[in-house]
């Protein structure tokens, strides 16, 4: 543990909650309140009583993710700004994508995947050469590398959002309603995650691994991009039309991003059980994370996945029992979520009551990942039911 | 260590209580985890509940068989995998049974009777000399540390040394309660809301399953179901607008039943609306329930949405789908065997079945759909492209001959634009499920198939073509060459009507030596396609259009259009081409209605799931011991400590409160 004694007594005699909170927490609450009520303010007779819990309960969220992970409120600023002004040069007009500068080559939702899929590529290799030149500086730009490419992701889905709506009132909508978009959305979910978890765990020899998986998604995005032309803003068939998809769908992606991170943490697990056990003095051993932070991290994002998941599919099964009129209909989608689900309980079971560690769990939970990407992915190439959008 | 108990034996062992250990057997519950989750990969690669003669097709009868007696054509609904379930649910219960007492006590007692030895073996524990301070100071000291810590904590003297056990969030425990009972409360309300108590209807003989393609009202008595006879169950039914119905069909296997409701639905409308591009918008239902009893003359109306259902007195109303309630159709028959261009008029209803052609040889004409837009990609657009165009009205029917065999027709009302020219499209299809091949009738300058069907008249027409060639002189100047040419240019149409392209040069094979087969094909063709050419010109003629510059550009794309058609038509199977003039739509909505009596229940195992899941995972069971003995002029003091869900997290925290100790007494 890296962590001060001074740090550990000030963590151990606990003041209260307030007591806790430094200026900049203060001034966080503040701002994050401020905007809402302003938002809330100028939208309020567009909202109905959904919306407006919904957006104070995702000013809490909000206030209470930067407390909790400073890191996040930086980042939340540049969201923020970067939506703010491609949202200013926008005006009401679509058509200046492709005329204004800052849009076209920076924030207009297809320019700002863009510059997200080059720099999450480009931070896999530095996190790479940074865990072989053992260095601090390549590792921090990497770091940094991997901030960008999520700010610009996720500006690029808010902007997408608005986007949606200068095409037509009727045609606007959240972002999360086809492949393409939760793509990004996994994307930018794993890559939060991996961040939090390299800021607690204070080492950055995770993240080519973490990444790996991003860009594999990056390299699928460009694919499904250009060859089939998958980026197109489309209108929202009537199933989809349910403020459910606000929170049913990101829900999920916690999950599947989650377990997408563990099974790559499975993945460094068995390179570095099988690299120690033949050369465990070797520079690659060295360097490679250690394993008992790779199997911490890997039950930790298990853990947080199956309670997202568990979230998702409890979110999914009441917005079923609105749209489909029932809460569980075995519908393929469905049937797969529950696959998923049963698969990392006993993976869970396994390991809480028997007490099972090391290179069998990672290869369960490399193997989890492929039941996910087949819950993900295959349900909609492969099979068809109710969940039939989406498709290839 | 692991203080993560699992179920182990601590009584006697008597036959009870093998059951008891085998079913609440950590082993029977992953296996059953993963046992449930195979099983469901099954009904999502096969697919569910479609029509049994869909099955036989697929298998073959031996296998069909096989796969039905395995009730994997209703995976979900089948006896053995209910009983999984039922088992999972047992066998969590029995974990909870055998869990809760020890939890229980974890959570409300203070463990303060513990071994040094077992102490020094924990993970985490430290151990001090402290000389010069006295066992009461000491615990002063630790019990302060343990207040701003927030643990709870009770001492006990042993005489010779005194022990202080701490805890602190005990109820972390309560994280496994809360999970494994939902599992079983959702299990339970799930079998509730299954299909349980159709099973036990049918098992008892009160319910039989119907197979037969009755109507509603020719259903017998020991089909029906009756207001409130099961607790749960989802039904369809379709209502053209106009109509009520106060029941609705449950699917079971190969057949269905019949749910009686406690009101009446009427559907007043339907409504389909669209975005710019074509895509449906919404669906709507208009609806109003009528209910004598409570609601009185007065019929509650309302409207019924994706994703918006009506709920009425416990019965959920939900827009499932929608089809065609019987739209009334008028159409033209145009003749394509035939040597008239007169067509018929005829007039029908979606689901209707008319008699049409010649009592020698009559075909039944099945009218199956209507559809009012037609959102097709973009022909010619690349796959990626995604362009669409909206093609226009468009029917579909079956024609049958009088030995059973039919084929299916899709014709749009509208002619479409293909690269620049106009046509009228048919479809046709020998099997269903097959692609559909298309026929392009040419339209004419009056955006009318008349042209192409008059051409196609004057072709077959023996007496007419006679005329005509008495008219127009052949090539040549002796009259038996001449005679002889026409005969040759009058077996070629015949041949090209008949069977088009393929027949000419199928006959050329016989009647040509091979070595000169190509040249004398090519030259078949040739006269075809100049005779035909006149004829067309004919054609033209008759419509007065003036020829004197020469046929037009546009004239001429139309002849080649036009030969393209008549040369596929042979193969198209019906002796008309059936055009759509006026339509009048009466569409249908498909209602599902459902109640489901183990909802709240599984709603609650919902709330349960995920406030345990959360404790379980995201608080943590922490517990210290503290044992202080007086030795001569030192007290020894040993700190050890477990934290039950996050190891990792537990060491620093031990860390920290280790060196708050040693700070507080002044090591
Ligand atoms: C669908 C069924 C089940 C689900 C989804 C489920 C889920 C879970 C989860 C998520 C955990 C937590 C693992 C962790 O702390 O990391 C857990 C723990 C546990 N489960 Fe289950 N479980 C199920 C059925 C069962 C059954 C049938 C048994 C009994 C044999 C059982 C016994 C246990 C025990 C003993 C623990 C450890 C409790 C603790 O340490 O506090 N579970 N379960």
């Amino acid at each position: 543990m890296s962590v001060t004694r001074e740090v550990m007594l000030e963590q151990w005699e606990r003041p209260s909650f307030s007591q806790r909170l430094s200026h900049w927490d203060r001034l966080w609450m503040l701002l994050v309140m401020a905007s809402s009520i302003y938002i809330g303010w100028w939208y309020y007779a567009d909202m109905d009583s959904y919306e407006i819990a919904i957006q104070a309960g995702s000013s809490v969220a909000l206030i209470a993710w930067g407390i909790y992970w400073k890191p996040a409120r930086l980042f939340t600023l540049a969201v923020a700004a970067l939506t703010a002004l491609a949202l200013w040069r926008y005006g009401v007009d679509y058509e200046l994508r492709l005329g204004d500068f800052w849009l076209k080559y920076f924030l207009e939702s297809q320019a700002a995947f863009m510059w997200m899929s080059a720099l999450y590529v480009l931070a896999t290799v530095t996190y790479f050469a940074a865990l072989f030149a053992q260095s601090a500086f390549i590792g921090q730009t990497a770091t940094a590398l991997t901030w960008c490419a999520t700010a610009m992701g996720l500006t690029g889905l808010l902007v997408r959002w608005r986007e949606s709506y200068l095409l037509g009132a009727d045609i606007g909508h959240i972002p999360v309603s086809n492949l393409y978009e939760v793509f990004i959305l996994f994307a930018l979910i794993t890559a939060l995650l991996y961040l939090f978890y390299e800021d607690r765990h204070r080492t950055r020899s995770m993240g080519g691994f973490a990444l790996l998986v991003i860009s594999a998604a990056v390299a699928f995005l460009l694919w499904y991009t250009f060859d089939r032309e998958a980026h197109h803003i489309q209108p929202l068939i009537p199933a989809l039309q349910s403020y459910w998809m606000k929170i049913h769908v990101p829900a999920n992606f916690i999950g599947y991003g989650a377990f997408a991170l563990a099974a790559m943490l499975g993945v460094a697990y068995l390179l570095q059980n099988w690299i120690g056990t033949r050369w465990p003095s070797g520079r690659l051993a060295r360097v490679l994370p250690p394993l008992d932070l790779l199997d911490d991290v890997m039950y930790k994002a298990i853990a947080l996945g199956f309670a997202a998941f568990t979230l998702a599919t409890i979110l999914g099964a009441l917005w079923a029992a609105e749209a489909w009129g029932g809460y569980w209909s075995w519908d393929p989608k469905e049937t797969w979520a529950l696959i998923v689900w049963l698969n990392y309980a006993a993976w869970l079971h396994l390991r809480m009551t028997k007490g099972w560690r090391g290179a069998p769990m990672a290869w369960w939970a490399v193997i989890g990942l492929f039941v996910t990407l087949f819950a993900f992915l295959g349900v909609n190439m492969f099979l068809s039911g109710l969940h039939s959008y989406g498709t290839l | 260590m692991n203080d993560t108990t699992a179920c182990k034996p601590a009584h006697p062992r008597t036959l009870g209580w093998v059951w008891l250990e085998f079913f609440g057997s950590m082993n029977l519950a992953i296996t059953l985890l993963v046992v449930i989750a195979v099983a469901s990969v099954i009904g999502t690669v096969l697919q569910q509940n479609q029509p049994y003669p869909d099955y036989v097709l697929k298998f073959g009868p031996f296998w069909f068989e096989v796969f039905r007696q395995l009730g994997l054509y209703d995976v979900y609904g089948a006896g053995w995998f209910i009983g999984i379930l039922a088992f999972l649910i047992l066998s969590t219960s029995v974990c909870i049974y055998r869990q809760a007492p020890i939890l229980w006590r974890e959570m409300t007692r203070f463990r303060t009777l513990v071994r040094l030895e077992s102490l020094r073996g924990f993970h985490q524990q430290a151990e001090w000399c402290l000389p010069g301070q006295g066992t009461s100071r000491v615990q002063e000291i630790v019990e302060g540390l343990l207040r701003i810590s927030g643990y709870r904590w009770r001492v006990e003297d042993h005489g010779d040394h005194r022990v202080i056990a701490a805890t602190k969030g005990r109820f972390s425990r309560l994280g496994y309660l809360c999970t494994h009972a939902a599992i079983v409360v959702i299990g339970i309300g799930g079998l509730l809301d299954g299909n349980l108590w159709l099973k036990l209807k049918e098992w008892s003989g009160d319910l039989r399953i119907e197979t037969r393609d009755l109507a509603a009202r020719d259903l017998p008595p020991e089909s029906r179901l009756t207001p409130g006879a099961v607790p749960a169950f989802r039904g369809h039914v379709m209502l053209p607008e106009g109509a009520a119905a106060n029941f609705v069909f449950l699917r079971i296997r190969d057949g269905f039943v019949l749910q009686e409701l406690p009101f009446a639905i009427e559907l007043k409308d339907f409504q389909v609306t669209y975005y710019d591009t074509g895509q449906p918008k919404s669906f709507a239902s208009q609806v109003l329930i009528h209910d004598q009893e409570h609601l009185g003359d007065q019929p509650l109306a309302a409207t019924i949405r994706v994703n918006h259902p009506l709920v009425y007195r416990g019965y959920a109303i939900y827009q499932s789908d929608f089809g065609d309630g019987g739209s009334k159709l008028d159409m033209q028959a145009w003749p394509l065997l035939a040597p008239q261009a007169e067509p018929v008029v005829v007039r029908g209803e979606i689901g209707n079945t008319l008699k049409i052609g010649e009592t020698a040889a009559p075909l039944t004409l099945e009218l199956d759909q209507f559809r009012l837009f037609n959102l097709l990609p973009e022909p010619g657009a690349q796959p990626g492209e995604r362009k669409f165009r909206n093609f226009g009205p468009s029917f579909g029917f079956k024609l049958r001959n009088a030995a059973g065999e039919a084929r299916e027709y899709f014709n749009y009302m509208a002619p479409a634009q293909l690269e620049g020219r106009w046509f009228y499209i048919s479809g046709m299809r020998t099997q269903p499920g097959e692609p559909f091949t298309y026929l392009h009738i040419p339209a004419d300058a009056k955006n009318s198939p008349a042209r192409f069907l008059r051409f196609n008249a004057r072709l077959r027409d023996g007496s007419w073509l006679h005329d005509w060639l008495a008219r127009s002189p052949a090539p040549g100047d002796t009259s038996d060459f001449q005679h002889d040419f026409n005969q040759v240019r009058l077996n070629l149409l015949e041949l090209f009507t008949q069977g088009g392209f393929a027949a000419v040069t199928e006959r050329a094979k016989a009647v040509v030596p091979a070595d000169r087969l190509k040249e004398a094909t090519t030259l078949y063709l040739s006269i075809l396609r100049d005779t035909l050419a006149e004829v067309f010109i004919e054609v033209l003629r008759e419509e007065n259009i003036d020829l004197a510059q020469g046929v037009a550009e546009r004239e001429e794309a139309f002849f080649n259009d036009a030969v393209s058609a008549l040369a596929v038509l042979p193969n198209y199977g019906s002796p008309f081409y059936l055009q759509l003039s006026t339509f009048q739509q009466v569409e249908a909505s498909g209602l599902q209605v459902t109640r489901s009596g183990g909802a709240v229940v599984v709603y609650i195992g919902f709330a349960l799931l995920i406030i345990g899941v959360f404790v379980m995972f995201y608080t943590s069971h922490r517990r210290l011991w503290i044992w202080l003995a007086d030795e001569e002029d030192a007290t020894r003091m040993v700190l050890a400590g477990v934290g039950s869900r996050r190891p990792v997290e537990f060491v620093g925290e031990f860390a920290a409160l280790k060196a708050a100790l040693e700070q507080r007494i002044g090591i």
